[in-house]
């Protein structure tokens, strides 16, 4: 392995450690501020208990969940990055020391021969890794558990185009009434809009890696996620479910074109504990992490 | 209210608890999901039965995270619970045969549950979910696995002991009530509201 190949792998397993066992500052803060202005014991001690979860992970270097999740890599490669094709060979063995050092539980289970132990596929597409090229000479790598109680709960629909606006909002207020107490809420909402069957739901995952609460840069959409937080908290699905406190941390909604004739929609929601971690290493070997939400 | 439960739990100490309790437990819960609940269910249709006893015990939705010590023994790592509605379509088969006293897990579960609860002397407790860490606080002992190797690490059964471990939110309790459900059903009131108020 060249000195490349091992700092990779190193920085991927690092990434998986960090995403598993810190939750961003940014929530913890959030949340206390929000555990503050909810009223009713219920919901109270709902988000004291998670405060003190993600606390006790971070001090002590251990997964705040136990369900550490399907490990996803989204990964920008520089043209000039001297690493193409090994790097899915070294994030699938990244995955595999993870899982053991973390540690993480073995989550990828296969339907015939089943739990594969080290949370690596049998079929090649698990870890999922998801691959763009870009200018320069570093890469770019975010490593992001998702769990499946809140993946549960992801939903999509291909609206009418006459529907429109509204009825994207309709769905979304629908989909996260239906996902209630299911994905351990408050959650994050990440919504994708056009693109297609496929694309919707990326976008919408990839919404919810936008940084916290900075809307879209687009004017209207960014009015979208204003709303669609409010009225998503109006909805009182509360801490865990149980009525009281935040229902929804933040949303973000991503936009694509459209076929004339389609109108797909992606919904993908995270529990409280929405897991990432970025990092961005060099040709020469260097490594910069960054654990902002 | 505050309880304190130990297990074996008499069933008439279950049917003093009502929704909203905080609810402790000191003694033996087993963990249980999907596939666990299954197995065990077929194998007492076969006249057999799972290798440890439920009665006037905890039955845990969790897939944990352990890991074996230099000694070789089993540790948990993290041991949050599960979303328990997945197992609405067998546990209130669970409960007429294994006669648990508690189940607990997140999410809540339905009405089948509820009604066995009612019928048998059981309750939901919800535990927070993702609060892993916090859960294994409160278990001292691993004593036994089962299924490991057939079921894999989340799936199999786990027997903690556990002291204080808690707490849990009684939200289906033994008189018919059911926090999760009444919330769900406001949640319902909301959403129709405000897709209404969309439209204009």
């Amino acid at each position: 392995m060249s000195n490349l190949e091992t700092i990779v792998e190193d920085t991927a397993v690092e990434l998986l450690r960090i995403a598993a066992t810190e939750l961003p500052v940014e929530y913890v803060e959030e949340m206390d501020r929000l555990m503050k202005e909810t009223s009713g014991d219920v919901g109270v001690s709902q988000i004291k208990n998670i405060l003190e979860d993600a606390d006790i992970a971070r001090s002590g270097s251990k997964p705040m969940c136990q369900d550490t999740g399907i490990v996803a890599f989204m990964v920008k490669i520089g043209d000039e990055f001297p690493l193409r094709s090994k790097l899915k060979e070294i994030l699938v063995e990244a995955t595999k020391k993870a899982t053991e050092r973390v540690p993480l539980r073995p989550n990828a289970v296969d339907m015939f021969k089943g739990n594969t132990g080290n949370n690596v596929g049998l079929d090649g597409y698990v870890p999922i890794i998801y691959w763009d090229l870009v200018p320069g000479d570093s890469m770019e790598i975010i490593a992001m558990p998702k769990g499946g109680g809140s993946t549960n709960v992801a939903a999509h629909r291909m609206l009418k185009p006459g529907l429109g606006i509204t009825g994207v909002k309709q769905f979304v207020v629908e989909a996260v009434a239906k996902a209630g107490s299911l994905g351990c809420p408050p959650y994050f909402v990440g919504v994708g809009v056009g693109g297609g069957e496929d694309l919707c739901m990326k976008l919408a995952k990839n919404a919810l890696l936008k940084p916290f609460k900075v809307r879209n840069s687009d004017p209207k959409v960014a009015e979208i996620e204003a709303e669609l937080y409010e009225k998503l908290n109006e909805l009182k699905i509360g801490a865990m479910g149980l009525g009281e406190g935040p229902s929804v941390l933040d949303v973000h909604v991503e936009m694509a074109a459209r076929h004339p004739a389609s109108l797909p929609v992606g919904i993908v929601i995270s529990c409280w504990a929405l897991r990432h971690a970025k990092a961005t290493i060099g040709a020469d070997g260097t490594v910069e992490i960054d654990t902002s939400a | 209210m505050e309880h304190y439960l130990k297990t074996p739990v008499k069933e008439a100490d279950i049917r003093k608890l009502k929704a909203g309790d905080l609810v402790y437990i000191t003694g033996t819960i087993i963990t249980a999901r999907d596939e666990a609940h299954l197995k065990a269910l077929e194998l007492h249709e076969k006249g057999e039965e799972p290798p440890v006893s439920f009665t006037g015990r905890g039955v845990f939705h969790c897939g944990p995270i352990m890991k074996k010590d230099d000694d070789g023994k089993w540790q948990v790592v993290a041991a949050g619970p599960t979303t328990s509605a997945r197992m609405e379509i067998f546990q209130d088969n669970f409960i007429e045969v294994f006669k648990p006293a508690i189940i607990i897990g997140k999410g809540g579960m339905g009405e089948r549950t509820s009604k066995a609860c009612q019928k048998h002397g059981c309750v939901y407790g919800a535990f927070t979910g993702g609060a892993a860490l916090l859960a294994a606080r409160g278990i001292t002992d691993v004593e036994d696995v089962f299924w490991l190797d057939e079921l894999g690490m989340p799936e199999c059964f786990w027997v903690y002991k556990v002291e204080k471990f808690g707490p849990m939110i009684v939200t289906i309790d033994t008189h018919g009530a059911n926090l999760t459900a009444d919330v769900g059903a406001k949640v319902n009131e909301n959403r129709d509201r405000i897709m209404e108020e969309m439209k204009k």
